[in-house]
């Protein structure tokens, strides 16, 4: 299993367009990744419904989770996407 | 069923005829009590998720054709209906035995409590997620899906009433007239339509009984609508409009009344993107803009920065025409995730507008930083106003804030009642004022704005209202302070007679609607508007003031309503 830490990069904070970009990101991984907030449930990344009522913030340090082939370099790539302001772009 | 050759009425909101094949949005369907259980699980979570992709493939479709408002909405849906999360949702629903349709439901519903439960932005997505279920519920039962179906001739659109999404992909092309049989002159359909152009009647009983297809004739001015009208019915209509636009063809640029006296014609704008296009177009500035859209749909408040990006562009696109921005009116009906000052149970009548500027003056400090420096670059006529100003002291709060960021004009909206009232008081501490004469009406009749019901009660030829417009314009005199109407009454050719007779100065509506008026003020000297602004006032109702300023008004008005 893979994991890797990010801080939320977006200054709206991971939903409205940020969420939707992350969570196409996460499903054309093809791997089964999930993202959770400190000390919360992970939530399937592949659901834009689980991603935005996850509700994190700017700022906000979130988990990423992935197993199979490729998970390494596919958690680089989505941990590479929160950190920029999605929103500004 | 509704006879043919019979005749329909409601409220006129957006002038014009119209006549064209009756389509008739469908309402949603609801999953049905009677369903029988799920017995095959598997199954069923297999047509769950073949119906919720041919959804999400139906919103794409839409999408692609959309433009560049609908397309992020649509997308936002699809999306939604193809996420993993909710069909797993549903199958778990699915597999206590609930019925198909009824599995959808209660998935949707748990995500909408949820949604709901956070608030702000999250919340207003609850919209989009029940337009999926109920497109989802519709495809389950073998229903066409509901909303506006894509309208493949130009016709005439019929619903109980439409949402924000069912509205953005209309186009004036295909829709020839809008008429619902809820809703009220304020709402958003009746908004869009004047913005649009589009003829529209609101709270017109009967027209979903009428069958879809059948030829319905409209008028948007007076709301009367003819079900299979004969040929001579359609021509007079035509002819009407014939000599509507002939009417309306003959007058450009400033507005006057026949002896000359000047009333200003401008325009109501909520973007950037309206005041190109309201900039583009016979007015004189922009008389209200709403500053809110810089502030919704979001977790922070706009930066200085942002926001005087926003507002130079919006002086520079009316160079030295006029400007008044109104600053941010939000409150429990219009929440902000950053400025959430809890549940309120009357929105209306809680911490909204100007009162919480005062509870978040930092917002109210970077917004006027903002205009100043916009004001600083381009040097435009800029005029800066507070909504929902109740009292002399709030006036002097908010003047000498402006003030001491060097803008030039400061002003109050009179919306509140007490307002108008003391309006040489309110009126001694500022430059101008603004009639929100739709939430003065709400305010002064006592009767909520979005309640169709009460529509009488907030018909702006209410005597009460006019007789509180003339305190207000009287406060206006005495101070030698323009007081302006920003309000949907402006934009109602014969209403704007009044509006003049009372001392009103300038009129600010939907853009769509100023050569109406334009044409209206030009036929007709200060003193016959003053003569109808005391017949209106001297009414009993509000169908009798209108009733007795259209009699002493010039003919051609009949053609221009």
């Amino acid at each position: 299993m893979a994991t890797r830490e990010v801080a939320i990069g977006s200054s709206v904070g991971l939903h409205a367009r940020p969420a939707s970009i992350f969570v196409q990101a996460a499903t054309a991984t093809g791997l089964p990744v999930t993202i959770a907030k400190q000390g919360g449930n992970p939530v399937d990344a592949r659901s834009i419904l689980g991603v935005m009522a996850l509700g994190a913030k700017n700022g906000e340090v979130v988990t990423l989770s992935a197993e199979g082939d490729g998970a390494d370099a596919a958690l680089d790539g989505l941990v590479a996407l929160l950190e920029r302001d999605l929103d500004a772009e | 069923m509704t006879e043919l050759h019979s005749t329909l009425s409601g409220i006129g909101v957006s002038a014009g005829v119209a006549v064209g094949p009756l389509v008739i949005v469908s309402p949603p369907p609801t999953a049905p009590a009677n369903e029988p259980p799920t017995t095959d699980a598997a199954a069923a979570s297999t047509q769950v998720r073949d119906t919720l992709k041919a959804v999400a493939d139906g919103l794409l479709a839409k999408a692609a054709n959309a433009d560049a408002h609908a397309k992020p909405i649509l997308e936002a849906g699809a999306m939604m209906a193809g996420d993993p999360g909710l069909a797993g949702a549903i199958d778990t629903q699915l597999q206590t035995g609930k019925g198909i349709t009824n599995a959808v439901a209660a998935a949707v519903d748990e995500y909408c409590a949820m949604f709901e439960s956070l608030g702000g932005y999250m919340a207003e997505r609850v919209t989009d997620l029940k337009d999926v279920r109920d497109r989802t519920v519709a495809r389950l039962l073998g229903q066409p899906e509901p909303g506006v179906p894509s309208l493949t001739t130009p016709s005439v659109l019929a619903a109980v009433d439409l949402a924000p999404a069912e509205t953005a992909t209309l186009s004036v092309e295909t829709c020839l007239g809008i008429i619902t049989s809820a809703g009220g002159p304020t709402s958003h359909t009746a908004i869009l339509a004047a913005q649009l152009g589009i003829p529209a009647i609101v709270q017109a009983e009967g027209i979903l009984d009428v069958p879809f297809g059948t030829s319905v004739a409209l008028d948007g001015g007076v709301g009367e609508i003819i079900v299979d009208p004969s040929e001579a019915e359609q021509q007079l209509l035509l002819d009407r409009k014939a000599r509507r636009e002939k009417a309306l063809a003959a007058g450009s640029g400033k507005g006057t009344t026949k002896d000359g006296h000047p009333i200003a014609l401008l325009a109501n704008i909520g973007t950037a993107a309206d005041a190109h296009k309201a900039a583009a177009q016979d007015v004189e500035g922009v008389g209200l803009f709403r500053s809110e859209f810089l502030f919704l749909d979001r977790d922070s408040a706009p930066t200085v920065d942002e926001q005087t990006a926003t507002y130079t562009e919006v002086l520079q696109a009316f160079g030295d025409r006029k400007v008044v921005v109104r600053t941010l009116d939000a409150g429990a009906d219009k929440p902000l995730a950053f400025a959430d000052l809890g549940h309120e149970e009357n929105p209306a009548l809680g911490r909204r507008g100007i009162r919480l500027g005062v509870v978040r003056p930092d917002l109210l400090d970077d917004q006027l930083q903002a205009l100043a420096n916009a004001y600083e670059a381009t040097g435009g006529d800029l005029w800066v106003m507070a909504p929902m100003i109740a009292t002399r002291q709030e006036a002097s709060w908010f003047a000498e804030k402006v003030r001491s960021k060097g803008l030039p004009k400061v002003g109050v909206m009179i919306e509140v009642p007490a307002a108008a009232l003391r309006s040489f008081d309110v009126l001694s501490e500022v430059d101008f004022a603004s009639l929100g004469t739709n939430d003065l009406g709400q305010y002064t009749m006592a009767a909520d704005r979005m309640q169709g019901a009460l529509s009488t009660l907030l018909d702006p030829w209410q005597p009460a209202l006019l007789d509180i417009i003339f305190y207000a314009c009287d406060g206006g005199a005495k101070t030698g302070h323009p007081v302006g109407v920003c309000g949907e009454a402006g934009g109602d050719p014969l209403l704007a007679l009044v509006l003049a007779g009372l001392g009103v100065s300038s009129l600010s509506m939907a853009p769509s609607k100023v050569r109406a008026v334009r044409t209206a003020l030009a036929l007709h000297d200060l003193h016959q508007c003053q003569q109808m602004a005391a017949a209106a006032r001297a009414s009993v109702g509000p169908k009798e003031a209108r009733e007795v300023v259209l009699s002493m008004a010039d003919p051609v008005m009949v053609d221009l309503l």
